[in-house]
């Protein structure tokens, strides 16, 4: 799909296009616990998103509340121009590697070809295209290989490419990845970044969480920061940001000055209370 | 003894012929739901069910309603309650599953304590008599056993995804809480079915064994079920013989046997098998 025909509009790029995911005003919460506080935020078609932010900033829960799979207290969203959950066809959602069952008897193809699965409908079974749609994602992430190994066999990185070529046999316009790179080596999380980079290319929406700072400001294009509430949205150099990390983070985190800059933690340095509100930073380069 | 007629013996009398049937049919049924009751963890729930049953088939006897829709209603309805709970219950869940189950099950000794002539058919239930089915029964048993196996077989890759990962099914488009609350209104159904034959002790046996069994051996989902249904189904035949030749228990022979297989499985299986263990893992990590 990267071959586009000189004048033709590249529909991803145009600022007038619908935006993939709006987010407006949405609170969430679990019992008493508010997992999200009025968040507002807009994810363009052919973006990639990284959401940032301590555990417990309800970075899983924005995915959830986007997939459909969780109602928000207040507020609304538009996912591919419907409610949550009307388009949820288009839609690949990448469980956190924790909520997975990794003693389940199924090989890597039989995950892969769930992806499959909300395309045949009910009782219907695979077909010759969904078995090339199998093989092709499987290539994809590289692992063709292991087709016939069970799950709980392949090591962290080789799950999470497993469970990311289920998310590209489905074929969706929307991505949604609950920490598609955390637990992986540095070759894995190159090559699973560059899978993502190129969906992105082609159109396709990616909305990810990650623990991840430097991969956040290096790979991606936009970046969330959530701390319950959305401190800021913005390109992703703002990863870099020192003043909105320690809003974010609560100031465990300091950005030394040098070659792109580098994160290390500081647990001495304090919550700044008088860096608050949100704010939209907006990236005029595109 | 010529062993052709060890085999055939047995089959000269109508019981054994029914019971054989039965044990078939509900052995491969309980099998295939033991494969989710197994993956999902629901082996508590299963017993839970079971017990909840006991009541309906008080009450179904107590007005002269067929006793199998009593304990199908009261199974069902439990199955579905447990669901409810599952989802929105605040306390947790095997604590929610423990009172209903005791609760239930002491309903149903309550209720039976109140007929006052000795009832030697609702305790058959406790303990369970497959050699003691009728034709009806029989017709029974693989009505609701056939339906069961189509409807699970239909959607198994639906009920697969559902299983293995809900949310990235549920985001999928899959309805998950419509399929969990099908499949637990299965399982009270199986549940029903199985107990006349094994009774409302061993239900949960039938369901777990042969399913846990096969996990230890296989890698892949349908193989599981094939092979659990496969261990069912020898398990009935080998045990229902033990009953006729040593004169034992027909639903505990079956159990037992099935643990058997267990067993074997458990220090010879490739997987998790003691023996295996000794030597270096050759899946690697």
């Amino acid at each position: 799909m990267t071959a586009v025909a000189s004048g033709e509009v590249v529909a991803t790029r145009d600022q007038s296009a619908a935006p993939a995911v709006v987010v407006n005003g949405v609170s969430a919460s679990y019992g008493r616990r508010v997992a999200l506080d009025d968040v507002s935020l807009t994810v363009r078609k052919g973006s990639l998103l990284a959401v940032i932010g301590p555990n417990g900033a309800g970075k899983s829960t924005l995915l959830k509340l986007i997939a459909g799979l969780i109602r928000p207290t207040s507020g609304s969203l538009s996912v591919l121009g419907g409610p949550p959950g009307s388009a949820a066809k288009s839609v690949a959602y990448l469980p956190q590697a924790e909520a997975v069952d990794w003693e389940f008897p199924v090989t890597v193809g039989e995950v892969v070809m769930m992806g499959r699965y909300a395309r045949l409908g009910f009782g219907r079974q695979p077909g010759p295209t969904d078995r090339e749609r199998v093989a092709a994602a499987l290539e994809t992430v590289g692992m063709a290989e292991a087709v016939q190994r069970q799950i709980g066999a392949l090591s962290g990185g080789q799950r999470r490419r497993v469970f990311l070529a289920r998310a590209i046999a489905a074929e969706p316009e929307l991505y949604l990845l609950d920490e598609p790179v955390t637990g992986v080596d540095a070759r894995t999380q190159e090559e699973l970044m560059d899978v993502l980079e190129a969906e992105a290319r082609a159109g396709k929406t990616v909305i990810a969480t990650t623990h991840d700072l430097i991969c956040a400001a290096q790979r991606f294009h936009e970046a969330a920061f959530l701390n319950g509430r959305l401190v800021a949205q913005g390109p992703a150099e703002l990863v870099m940001n020192q003043e909105l990390l320690s809003e974010t983070y609560g100031g465990h985190v300091l950005v030394l000055p040098g070659d792109g800059g580098r994160l290390v933690l500081d647990d001495a340095h304090h919550h700044d209370e008088s860096a608050s509100g949100e704010r939209h930073f907006h990236d005029e380069r595109r | 003894m010529d062993p052709i007629a060890f085999i055939t013996d047995p089959m000269a009398y109508g019981f054994m012929q029914r019971g054989l049937i039965a044990a078939l049919l509900v052995g491969v049924v309980c099998a295939v739901m033991g494969t989710f009751v197994v993956l999902k963890g629901l082996a508590f729930i299963g017993d839970a069910v079971s017990h909840a049953a006991f009541p309906g088939l008080v009450i179904a006897y107590i007005i002269g309603a067929p006793l199998y829709i009593g304990g199908a209603i009261a199974a069902v309805v439990t199955a579905l309650a447990i669901g409810v709970v599952s989802r929105r219950g605040r306390l947790r869940f095997d604590t929610s599953v423990g009172v209903l189950f005791a609760g239930t099950f002491a309903f149903g000794v309550m209720l039976f304590s109140t007929i006052k002539n000795y009832v030697t058919d609702l305790l058959g239930y406790l303990l369970g008599n497959v050699l003691g089915i009728g034709v009806g029964d029989l017709v029974q048993v693989a009505v609701l056993g056939a339906i069961v196996l189509v409807i699970v077989l239909a959607i198994r890759k639906e009920l697969l995804f559902a299983t293995f990962d809900p949310a990235g099914a549920a985001a999928s488009g899959l309805p998950v809480a419509g399929l969990e609350y099908l499949l637990l209104a299965l399982l009270g159904v199986t549940i029903v079915v199985s107990i006349q034959a094994v009774g409302i002790i061993m239900v949960v046996a039938m369901l777990v064994t042969p399913a846990a069994t096969a996990q230890l051996v296989v890698v892949r989902f349908g193989q599981m079920m094939a092979l659990a249904a496969a261990l069912a189904a020898l398990s009935a035949v080998i045990g229902l013989y033990l009953s006729f030749y040593l004169n034992l228990a027909s639903g505990a022979s079956i159990v037992l046997v099935e643990t058997l297989w267990f067993g074997i499985a458990l220090v010879l299986g490739p997987r998790t098998g003691l023996l295996s263990r000794a030597r270096p893992a050759a899946s690697g990590a």
